[in-house]
């Protein structure tokens, strides 16, 4: 009677619920990622769909920051790190051999937990990426990209009389801000956030959280969180990892209100984690 | 924070249950009062409900607390949900007690063996007293469910409304039959019959109880019997004439 509705319980191990969609952004099947020796990654297979936004949640070193590296191979800055699976963009395996990873950072984009603004003009911050990418052939067309990424993220009525002051004097809430007009300036297909609120008050973290919301017209959107409010205010669907299992993955509205496995209700209700 | 939201659910645990038998007790003494014609339990009864008050506008503002400061979720929000219904539930059946406790006056005067009047069958007042006794310990289970967490019990209870209906219509019909045709004098037979038809409205609640303690523990929503059958009753539903009252 009641066996449908009992939960996995601690030591299962293996993604429960739905990791296929049925129409992906990105395919990642049977991930494994190494620090050296040290396995991060155990076998992670999902699938991100278009225009969702999915959060990435788990304990600190469960790998979910790892997992989200992975997906633009950020990874593959750091020497000692070695990944096995595959991960697709669309129809593209994003570890072929000759991928140009420019490009894929291009359209797999990265918005960091501190917001980092280079050392330029407002301007120059969002007009850098498109002007290296060959994205705007004349003056006016990349002026209409700056301004339509800043008005994408939110930021253009604060900033559009100050162009040409540094991205270093704005707030730390517009520094973000602009840090994802920037990223929105190359036309990604896809925007991983890497904890994109946790230096930021709440009025700073509200504006994100709506921003991510309009994002998803246009994109498909990953987000890294350690708060458990934020992922249930701003994603449809929910990955909890731990100790580099990918343990659940399901509607946010059911993972926190009735999540089907131990662990994962035992980290959302503060158990431990 | 973890451990400071444990300390609060159990202690709002706690309180609910604090509410439950309290209702039930006052429950249990309405209805002895209705069967013996005891006014002053009746007025005891009345008394009682101004405790039962104050302890579910405590309960909500539990609730409401642990809900703006901790931000449950899963099985903490799922338990807060079901006690805010639950606590509004118990303070109905707490009503509905004070409801029979003021019938009681109406029932002063007659012969202290009304229970056994001629007029009606002795099987129909039997019945009314039986429905007595099994709505209470329906309740009883209904509150063992939640405090054992047992998705199981719960079941059974909700089986068992279907046999308070039954039995209020039973005795319904006679009495509304003997009515219709005395109807002078039988103001006690009216009062009757209102007890009767409180009784099936606490079976109602208590439904309701267990209903959202299925969805506490399972996080499945069985009311209105949507989408999804209730288990059959079996050998081991609840016999509802078993307990005493009276």
């Amino acid at each position: 009677m009641t066996a449908s509705y009992e939960k996995y319980d601690r030591e299962h191990r293996g993604t429960v619920g739905r990791v296929e969609v049925a129409s992906p952004r990105m395919k990642c099947r049977n991930v494994n990622v190494y620090y050296g020796e040290k396995k991060a990654i155990n076998d992670v297979t999902i699938d991100i769909a278009r225009n969702e936004v999915i959060a990435m949640i788990g304990p600190s070193g469960c790998g979910k920051s790892t997992f989200l590296r992975c997906l633009n191979r950020m990874n593959d800055t750091i020497d000692t790190c070695r990944m096995e699976g595959e991960i697709f963009l669309d129809e593209l395996n994003i570890y072929d051999k000759g991928i140009d990873v420019v490009q894929l950072r291009a359209q797999v984009g990265m918005v960091f937990q501190k917001p980092n603004p280079f050392p330029k003009s407002i301007y120059d911050n969002v007009a850098y990426g498109p002007k290296i990418h060959g994205l705007a052939g004349t003056r006016v067309e990349l002026d209409e990209i700056v301004e339509e990424s800043l008005k994408k993220a939110g930021l253009w009525d604060e900033v559009k009389d100050s162009l040409d002051q540094p991205g270093t004097s704005l707030s730390g809430g517009q520094q973000q801000r602009l840090c994802i007009a920037r990223t929105i300036a190359v036309s990604p297909e896809v925007i991983l956030m890497d904890e994109p609120c946790s230096a930021l008050d709440p009025i700073a973290t509200a504006k994100i959280e709506d921003l991510i919301d309009e994002l998803r017209e246009h994109y498909t959107i990953a987000i890294v969180t350690h708060s458990m409010q934020q992922a249930a205010r701003v994603s449809q669907r929910t990955a909890y990892f731990h100790l580099g299992d990918l343990i659940e993955v399901g509607d946010t509205k059911h993972i926190f209100t009735n999540p089907s496995h131990r662990l994962t209700e035992d980290y959302i209700t503060g158990r431990f984690g | 924070m973890a451990n400071n939201i444990a300390v609060e659910l159990e202690n709002l645990k706690q309180r609910i249950l604090l509410l439950g038998t309290t209702v039930e007790h006052n429950l249990d003494d309405a209805l002895r009062a209705a069967l013996s014609k005891d006014l002053q339990l009746a007025a005891q009864v009345r008394k009682n409900d101004r405790e039962i008050n104050e302890i579910e506008v405590g309960v909500e503002d539990d609730c409401l607390s642990i809900l703006a400061l901790n931000q449950p979720v899963a099985r903490d929000l799922r338990f807060i949900v079901t006690v805010l219904k639950i606590n509004i539930d118990l303070e109905r059946i707490g009503d509905l007690a004070v409801t029979i406790a003021c019938k009681v006056p109406n029932l002063s005067g007659k012969d202290p063996g009304y229970l056994f009047n001629p007029e009606i069958p002795v099987e129909v007042m039997m019945e009314l007293k039986s429905m007595c006794t099994g709505t209470v310990r329906m309740l009883g289970m209904g509150l063992d469910a939640f405090a054992r967490e047992d998705s199981d019990l719960a079941y059974k209870v909700i089986q068992n409304d279907n046999k308070v209906d039954t039995a209020k219509n039973l005795i319904g019909s006679c009495l509304e039959k003997n009515l219709r045709e005395n109807p002078t004098g039988q103001q006690h037979l009216a009062t009757l019959l209102s007890v009767s038809r409180s009784l099936e409205r606490v079976a109602d609640h208590t439904t309701n109880i267990c209903e959202d303690i299925i969805y506490m523990l399972q996080g499945r929503v069985i009311r209105h019997r949507l989408g999804e059958q209730l288990a059959p009753a079996g050998e081991n539903s609840l016999d509802i004439k078993q307990g005493s009252v009276g």
